[in-house]
């Protein structure tokens, strides 16, 4: 049986990719996978704690979490559609139209 | 509820319906829900004056005004012989008003405006005649002056109009400045502004006296002063007299409304209401005879040398009040009020005459420029012929009557008396003179306007004469009520104002009562004379002594320069101050620096705010990131929930 630690420690090293992609990469789909990341090493350890506390309540959360998921996805990727139709870029350092 | 509530509720009703509905629904029938609701007050008015002159007295609070600690103040109504003959003046005066307004307005644009003020005004001089108490005083004393303003302002685009309704407003404040300082004076001696309480308590004051700049003042006096200066501005008494003959800039309708019934009566009823206050003061007692012998004087030799029809008729106006107050002073309240009842009839009949003759001449003020008018007006000759007749005191008409009460109980009225009764029987002189000079040269003779002038002459139409006609039946009979007992009348009148207004010591005989009313008739007929012999047989005379005493003559002419003096001492330095000082720099740098700073130290701040706003999502998701980090370090390190 594979112990807790090692399904923390993959929750960690994805969410830190996710984080460190998100802060980093300037490509705007890449900056979506990379929240999708973070939420999904969080359902991984929600899911392990889960199992481990024999408490049902951490799954019933994960299917939340995929439903934001989800919800943010659809509405991210329809923003990064409309903003490549107007203007075809995709980097966000192109996009500083809200500089005050 | 008591009939007599709606007295001055009605006129207010008219105001309400016609200033909300008159614009855009009756139009040109503005003139129903005024005339009216003044013709229900008149009704109900006379009513209730037959109650008061079968010996009720009314003294009712109907509503709770304002409570403060021991401050009190309601909306109460006090009908009293006093207030009941005014209620009677206003009433009807402000009727016959309304309904000669139809023919003389009929085609203005502000034909519901007019009317709609008209009512308000007849509203407001009715609470100010009804109050029990100081403050409801104040307040229709307020709202006449308001009222005054709209209705002298009423042709606002008119420059001149609008700066006399400005005059009036601004010179009424003077001395409601005054009036107002007096019933603080009252509340803080006595603990309440209500007559009865006022005057039961008022002798308590008597050899009280209190500290001001130094002097030790009585304070009756005090109190009785700071009240006449209230009615010195509101009757336009020497030497806040200017604005009323300006005033005329008016419609003619609110001339006669103001000269007779609304405005400049206020003052004369106030100090007879207040005469227990005024009686305990010798020294106001003789300030207030003083300053109406002096304006009654020095307003009747104005009228002289002037050539407006309107303007002469204002100067009578003022010398009348002078009159009134002459007699206040020396304590013949009645006669004075007696005089009031009947000056109201003959002066707003010379007033709507004047509007008449206006009418016919096309708006032609000049007297000069008139004359022969009586075969085209013959009902206005008629009447306007009454009310002259009338002011001048020949014996039979109204203003005989009243004008002698005061005369004889000038004479009996000590050495202040005396001295009054001489300058009033002067001016009595002076005033058939010049009320004759506008007869004289208005309507008889040769006219003397522009031929298209005297094409249009022509009789004004029914509801403008109908009022004269109504009027010359006051002019003559309204002081049948007061016939001395000398002339073997009752005297009604004073009998029924003794309970309010007393009824001063007579020392003197019937001989002397006779003699004194012998020399006023004389004047009368005298003064008329010579204006007969000036004006139409020898019309040289005039000119003649105008040329030779041009020094006087002039000052007559500026009106004692008056106007010229304000402008000098408070109009002018006020624009200096206002242009000089206020303008720049208390509005320029402090009120306009601090609104146009506060603005500016906001757009700096927020200049430096922007900053932070880069557009760039990454540096959003690094702060971000940062806060997210410190805030979680905070919770798991510092223990800090």
């Amino acid at each position: 049986m594979v112990p807790l630690n090692w399904y923390i420690g993959l929750s960690a090293i994805i969410f830190t990719i996710g984080a460190v992609g998100f802060l980093i990469r300037r490509n705007i789909l890449i900056m979506l996978i990379s929240i999708e990341l973070m939420l999904n090493s969080v359902n991984i350890s929600l899911v392990a704690f889960s199992h481990y506390l024999q408490d049902i309540r951490g799954q019933v959360l994960v299917l939340f979490t995929i439903t934001v998921a989800a919800a943010e996805a659809a509405i991210g990727l329809a923003i990064v559609v409309s903003m490549f139709k107007n203007k075809a870029v995709l980097h966000t350092d192109e996009i500083m139209e809200m500089k005050g | 509820m008591e009939q007599y509530v709606l007295i001055p509720l009605l006129p207010l009703v008219a105001f309400v319906i016609n200033i909300l509905l008159g614009k855009s629904i009756l139009r040109d029938k503005a003139h129903w829900p005024s005339v009216l609701a003044v013709l229900g007050s008149f009704v109900l008015a006379v009513m209730t004056f037959a109650e008061v002159a079968g010996g009720k007295v009314i003294n009712q609070d109907i509503y709770s005004w304002i409570v403060s600690g021991s401050f009190k103040a309601s909306v109460g109504f006090l009908i009293d012989p006093l207030s009941a003959i005014m209620l009677i003046v206003v009433t009807s005066i402000s009727l016959l008003v309304h309904i000669y307004s139809i023919g003389y307005m009929h085609g203005d644009k502000g034909y519901y405006r007019f009317f709609a003020y008209l009512s308000l005004f007849t509203f407001s001089m009715l609470m100010l005649v009804l109050a029990n108490n100081l403050l409801q005083l104040y307040f229709g004393w307020e709202a006449v002056g308001l009222c005054s303003y709209f209705l002298i302002g009423y042709y606002f685009d008119k420059k001149s109009a609008s700066d006399a309704g400005k005059k009036a407003f601004i010179v009424n404040r003077f001395g409601d400045f005054g009036f107002g300082l007096g019933v603080i004076m009252i509340f803080l001696n006595l603990g309440s502004i209500h007559y009865a309480d006022i005057f039961g308590k008022i002798g308590m004051l008597q050899g009280q006296t209190i500290g001001m700049f130094g002097y030790n003042v009585d304070l009756i006096t005090l109190i009785a002063l700071l009240l006449f200066c209230g009615a010195v501005g509101k009757s336009a008494q020497f030497p806040l007299h200017v604005w009323l003959p300006d005033a005329m800039e008016g419609p003619t309708p609110v001339s006669a409304l103001i000269h007779a019934a609304t405005m400049v009566t206020a003052g004369v009823f106030m100090v007879a209401r207040f005469n227990p206050v005024f009686s305990l003061s010798p020294v106001a007692m003789g300030v207030v005879a003083i300053t109406g012998a002096v304006t009654s004087l020095f307003a009747a030799t104005i009228a002289l040398v002037q050539k407006d029809i309107k303007r002469i008729i204002a100067y009578s106006t003022v010398s009348q009040l002078g009159y009134m107050f002459l007699a206040c002073g020396v304590g013949a309240y009645g006669a004075g009020v007696f005089h009031l009842f009947t000056h109201a009839y003959f002066k707003a009949l010379l007033f709507l005459g004047a509007g008449s003759v206006m009418h016919a001449m096309s708006g032609e003020l000049d007297i000069y420029k008139m004359g022969g008018l009586k075969k085209y007006m013959p009902v206005t000759y008629w009447t306007f012929l009454i009310a002259s007749l009338s002011i001048a005191g020949i014996p039979g008409l109204a203003g005989f009557f009243s004008k002698d009460e005061i005369l004889w109980l000038a004479y009996n009225g000590g050495t202040v008396g005396r001295i009054v009764w001489v300058i009033g029987t002067v001016v009595a002189a002076l005033t058939a003179f010049y009320s004759f000079r506008i007869i004289f040269l208005a309507f008889h003779g040769k006219f003397r306007g522009t031929h298209e002038q005297e094409h249009h002459l022509h009789e004004s139409p029914k509801a403008m004469t109908i009022p004269l006609m109504l009027l010359a039946v006051g002019a003559i009979s309204a002081g049948w009520l007061g016939i001395s007992e000398t002339l073997g009348g009752g005297n009604f009148i004073g009998h029924f104002f003794q309970p309010v207004l007393g009824h001063p010591h007579v020392h003197a005989g019937e001989d002397e009562e006779l003699m004194v009313m012998g020399i006023s008739i004389a004047c009368a007929v005298g003064g008329i004379l010579v204006s007969w012999i000036f004006y139409v047989l020898k019309p040289e005379i005039p000119k003649n002594l105008a040329a030779n005493f041009k020094g006087i003559y002039t000052v007559l002419w500026n009106k004692y320069y008056f106007d010229e003096l304000y402008d000098a001492i408070i109009v002018r330095p006020t624009m200096w101050i206002s242009s000089s000082i206020l303008i720049p720099v208390t509005d320029g740098t402090i009120i306009e620096g601090i609104v146009n700073g506060v603005p500016k130290a906001i757009a700096a701040f927020g200049e430096r705010l922007r900053k932070l706003q880069t557009g760039s999502v990454q540096n959003y998701a690094l702060i971000m990131a940062i806060g997210l980090f410190i805030l979680l370090s905070l919770v798991m390190f510092s223990g800090v929930k």
